[in-house]
């Protein structure tokens, strides 16, 4: 059904559950090498695990302090209150990525509850997000179905089980239940994800990368016919790994209920998977409130209860709040509105203020980021963040400023730095892509067009000084692209001029 | 049969120091007699193949003048429920049956450093659960005091290794009895220390909360010796304490040495005795009584009303965890794998292997426990247990108040028959009334031998219990009563065992 007469007819109630997998040395209750730490890479299956990760017999779990620290810092970030003493608690469920078959999380007593975040949209409207609990928990294994069409469980042959995950360090964000974002819903959605990273990225607390699955989304939508003050039932679309598909997710899963609701059909409480491909969602499994997880207080841990002392030690290391720093960002860049919700609403502020402290000015960083490389990310429909890193940005914004390129060649130097060939000084090197500021070259090569039209001279004399296009376009063919422009402009209007 | 197997720890660690004897030969002497005697015993499940190459290691380092603890070369078997980085750990099941772990136990670790001698792994009720030894994969152990009945449980293997001198040192583990009442049915002494004086990890866990792994003796001094050796802080266990022990052989020794109980209070529990106990268990208990009182005791009556539930409780806690804890064994990452006919899911693939890989008891716990978990009946069951446990914490406290220890029989009954209680759990279940209530508010209990039942000859346990944290005021008064006993029948009990006409005479 059409949006617009979907928020016709209902009203959306949204639900957030952000993971965000801490970067951390070490896991969450062993001591293997985290594989969402910084500069670490997922390594070769089964390897970066202990007999804890395993859940071998006798092995027993004890918690990482920078994982409880780095719980708190968040709970503090998101105005949440710190329970003075939490607890960890089994979540007992058979599946192959689980190792001991449950799952070590917070149940009844998270470490932070209470909070909200303020989330501000393209209209300049800013919307509270209240959220419940921030807990924190360990991540299961990765599976890989092998045979069948899809890749998923359904019609493989095998499944293979990787433990490098087991246990990287989680916190969950778990927000109230969100009614009034009308309209707005999609784009709310994608602008708390993006408030949410832009806080863990401040935090220094997570690698943040949606595409590695270092933040990952579960979103929950459910309808409300208007007038009835009735609340629908609620789907959960799993594991959106962007911030561009959250948007799409909401938009998709309220348009798709609506449709149902309107036939006179009824929703499915159920999980959902979301196709990047296709733009829509599909039926995962049934999820009930009576699931029955059989929480109990975990016995191999004791409490968490941090003092005071430190908690006031972390509240008082906080990165400045996001609403504040976009204030304070907007004014040192000197952006217009436009300019800088553009930025905003790409979700491009930590790239461009990255970008900016890697030594580009502002209006290079911005033009970058929301410009080509946002393109390139919506062909390719990833975020700009997954494609590139802002110091090579800043590298490429230099060799511009430099004048060793054009934003022509720019490009292409981008695009090599995305394709993976290296730094933007690499790729210029590889693809010899370095502007001919020989003047000497550019000379002959005028001389050259010149001679093929001889009267454009001429005309520039006689004041049409457009004429010198067709010299320029003639000159960049033959340095195949490799000329600034502007100086063979200017070389050519100098010759006409010395010649009268 | 070689003398050098009757004798206690204690000696054996000076006879070792003075180059006397040497380890090879002391752990050749215990080798031999498990060759002699495992056969009717069946305590052992791995007899190691690095026994005297180990001990020869360590004679080694004896003559090169290595400084060495006191109880470098000394044997020592271990239960199965610890892993051994060298030998199969099954915890007695199926399921693990052949599974060598890539990890020591933390404890175990601490015996390699020692200088001890493993000399094998012993057996137990599957994943420690039973009072008989008799619910093992691998067929029951037998009691040394007569081979028709049972050597406790779960540690039946260790309590009978050690009773039967095929070793002088075992380690056990203790979730609601099974170091004390095996200690009482077989003659022999096993400490279950404070909840977090030993650490817990890999120990396959039964229970979390109520696990401890502690020492399995024939005499009040080498559990000490045994306990200085594993005790101490683990940072790998999160519920392991920090605090300073003390040198629990020192407590040990000063005991024995003084004789006296001047000043100690000693609180009877009234709740664990009388009813349901045999009149030969309580007659021995009341002798006892009269012995600690003749050297100067104050024997006070203490109640402690929670102690009813206290059964009825832990059938609750100790279900809900194990069925946790034993989630694990799903044939996915290591052990038994049973491919069920025709293939199928995962999840056929695990339940396939749990329904084979698990006995009887272990089901029956696991449902008891997801049962006592699952929604809508967590508060009534689960909820309702750990209140039980407060109350009960709340009754050792007031206890404590009027008491510097407290004292009951081990268990109710000297050993029963083999398949006597196979069919009747409860009346399994019931054999650790008297241990339970240690567990469950994690204070330290030992068990040391307090003279035979008149009516049938077999040996009687009496539990003595502190304080948290106070282990050492086990070892010093369990001592003393030791030495008095023995000083009171003329000889050790062990000593009495038929078929094993050996006296060391008083424990040193």
């Amino acid at each position: 059904m059409d949006f617009d007469k979907a928020l016709e007819l209902f009203e959306p109630v949204l639900g957030f559950e952000v993971h965000v997998e801490l970067n951390t040395r070490t896991k969450m209750f062993s001591s293997a090498p985290n594989p969402a730490a910084p500069g670490v890479d997922a390594g070769k299956p089964n390897t970066m695990v202990t007999p804890v990760c395993l859940g071998l017999p006798g092995s027993l779990p004890v918690v990482n302090e920078q994982a409880i620290r780095y719980s708190i810092s968040l709970g503090l970030a998101l105005g949440c209150e710190i329970a003075p003493s939490s607890r960890f608690a089994r979540k007992n469920y058979f599946y192959p990525d689980l190792a001991k078959n449950y799952q070590i999380s917070q149940y009844d007593e998270p470490i932070a509850h209470d909070g909200a975040v303020d989330v501000e949209l393209a209209n300049g409207k800013t919307f509270r997000i209240e959220i419940e609990r921030a807990h924190m928990e360990e991540d299961a294994g990765k599976l890989t179905h092998v045979g069948g069409a899809t890749g998923r469980i359904q019609g493989a042959d095998y499944s293979l089980v990787d433990y490098n995950r087991a246990g990287v360090p989680l916190v969950e964000i778990v927000t109230k239940m969100i009614t009034g974002a009308e309209h707005d819903a999609p784009e709310l959605a994608k602008a708390y994800v993006s408030a949410i990273r832009d806080i863990v990225v401040a935090l220094g607390i997570s690698e943040a990368r949606m595409e590695r699955g270092n933040l990952r989304c579960d979103a929950n939508v459910s309808l409300s016919p208007r007038g009835s003050g009735t609340l629908g039932t609620r789907t959960e679309t799993k594991n959106v790994n962007s911030l561009r598909s959250v948007e799409r997710a909401i938009r998709y899963e309220i348009q798709r209920q609506a449709a149902i609701l309107a036939a006179g059909g009824a929703i499915t409480q159920e999980t959902r998977h979301w196709h990047e491909d296709t733009g829509t969602t599909s039926p995962g499994r049934p999820k009930s409130d009576a699931d029955d997880y059989r929480y109990f207080p975990e016995p191999d841990l004791l409490p968490v209860e941090p003092s005071v002392a430190l908690i006031e030690e972390l509240r008082a290391a906080l990165p400045e709040p996001p609403a504040e720093r976009r204030r304070r960002l907007k004014e040192s860049w000197g952006f217009t509105d436009l300019e800088f919700q553009d930025v905003v609403n790409s979700g491009l502020l930590v790239e461009v203020e990255s970008t900016v402290a890697a030594g580009a000015s502002p209006d290079q960083a911005r033009k970058w980021w929301t410009g080509e490389i946002a393109r390139l990310a919506n062909i390719d429909s990833v975020d700009p963040s997954s494609l590139v890193i802002p110091k090579d940005v800043a590298a490429l914004v230099a060799l511009i400023e430099s004048g060793e390129l054009t934003d022509r060649l720019a490009r292409q130097v981008l695009e090599g730095v995305i394709a993976g060939e290296g730094s933007p000084a690499e790729v210029v090197a590889k693809r010899g892509l370095k502007v001919v500021s020989d003047d000497g070259a550019l000379i002959a090569a005028i001389d050259e067009a010149l001679a093929s039209q001889p009267d454009v001279l001429e005309k520039i004399r006689d004041g049409k000084v457009q004429a010198a296009g067709a010299v320029i376009g003639a000159v960049m063919k033959a340095m195949h692209g490799q000329a600034d422009a502007a100086r063979v402009r200017e070389l050519v209007l100098e010759r006409a001029n010395s010649q009268a | 049969m070689s003398d050098l197997i009757s004798l206690s720890a204690a000696t054996l660690s000076d006879l070792l120091a003075s180059r006397e004897v040497s380890s090879v030969e002391v752990t050749q002497a215990h080798l031999d007699r498990i060759a002699e005697v495992d056969g009717d015993i069946r305590a052992f499940l791995h007899v190691s193949a690095d026994a005297l190459t180990t001990a020869a290691e360590v004679d080694g380092a004896r003559r090169l003048g290595a400084k060495l603890g006191p109880l470098a070369g000394v044997p020592v078997a271990i239960k199965d429920v610890l892993c051994t980085q060298d030998m199969p750990s099954t915890a007695g099941s199926r399921i693990l049956e052949g599974w060598v772990p890539p990890y020591d136990a933390t404890v175990v670790s601490k015996l390699r450093n020692a200088k001890l001698i493993p000399l094998g792994k012993t057996n137990m009720d599957e994943f420690a659960m039973g009072s008989s030894t008799e619910h093992s994969a691998f067929g029951p152990t037998h009691n040394p005091w007569d081979l028709e009945r049972i050597p406790g449980g779960s540690g039946g293997g260790s309590a009978a290794a050690v009773a039967a001198f095929e070793a002088p040192l075992a380690l056990g583990s203790d979730t609601g009895g099974s170091i004390r009442q095996p200690a009482a049915v077989t003659g022999t002494v096993g400490m279950k220390p404070t909840y977090g004086g030993v650490s817990r990890y890999g120990a396959i866990a039964l229970a979390s909360s109520l696990d401890q792994v502690g020492p399995v003796t024939r005499t009040v001094l080498d559990a000490a010796l045994l306990h200085d050796v594993i005790g101490g802080h683990d940072p790998r266990d999160s519920t392991s304490l920090t605090d300073e022990w003390p040198s629990f052989a020192e407590a040990a020794r000063s005991g024995a040495k003084s004789g006296s109980l001047k000043g100690v209070r000693v609180g009877v529990v009234k709740e664990l005795g009388g009813e349901g106990f045999q009149s030969g268990v309580s007659e021995r208990f009341a002798e006892a009584l009269d012995v600690m009182a003749a050297a100067g005791a104050e024997i006070v009556e203490v109640s402690t009303p929670s102690f009813t539930y206290a059964i009825a409780a832990y059938y609750l806690i100790l279900p809900a965890e194990a069925s946790s804890n034993l989630a694990k064994f799903d044939s996915v990452r290591f052990g038994l794998r049973v491919n069920p006919a025709g293939g199928g899911t995962v999840e056929d693939v695990m339940a396939a292997t749990r329904g084979s890989g698990f006995g009887a008891e272990v089901k029956r716990r696991v449902i008891l426990g997801t049962y006592a978990l699952s929604a809508g009946y967590y508060d009534a069951y689960y909820g309702s247990a750990q209140k039980v446990r407060t109350l009960i914490q709340r009754d050792f406290a007031e206890a404590f108040d009027q008491a510097d220890v407290l004292v009951s029989p081990s268990a109710p009954t000297t050993a029963f028959k083999l398949g006597e209680k196979l069919e009747d759990p409860l009346a399994m279940y019931l054999n650790d009334i008297a241990t339970i209530p240690a567990n469950l508010a994690g204070v330290p209990g030992m068990g040391l031998p307090m003279g035979l039942a008149p009516e049938d000859g077999l040996p009687t346990g009496i539990q003595i219990m502190a304080p948290a944290h106070e282990d050492a005021r086990i070892y010093s008064v369990g001592a003393t009563l030791e030495a008095l006993l023995e000083q009171s029948w003329g000889h050790t009990l062990i000593s009495r065992a038929p078929g094993f006409p050996i006296a060391e005479g008083k424990a040193k």
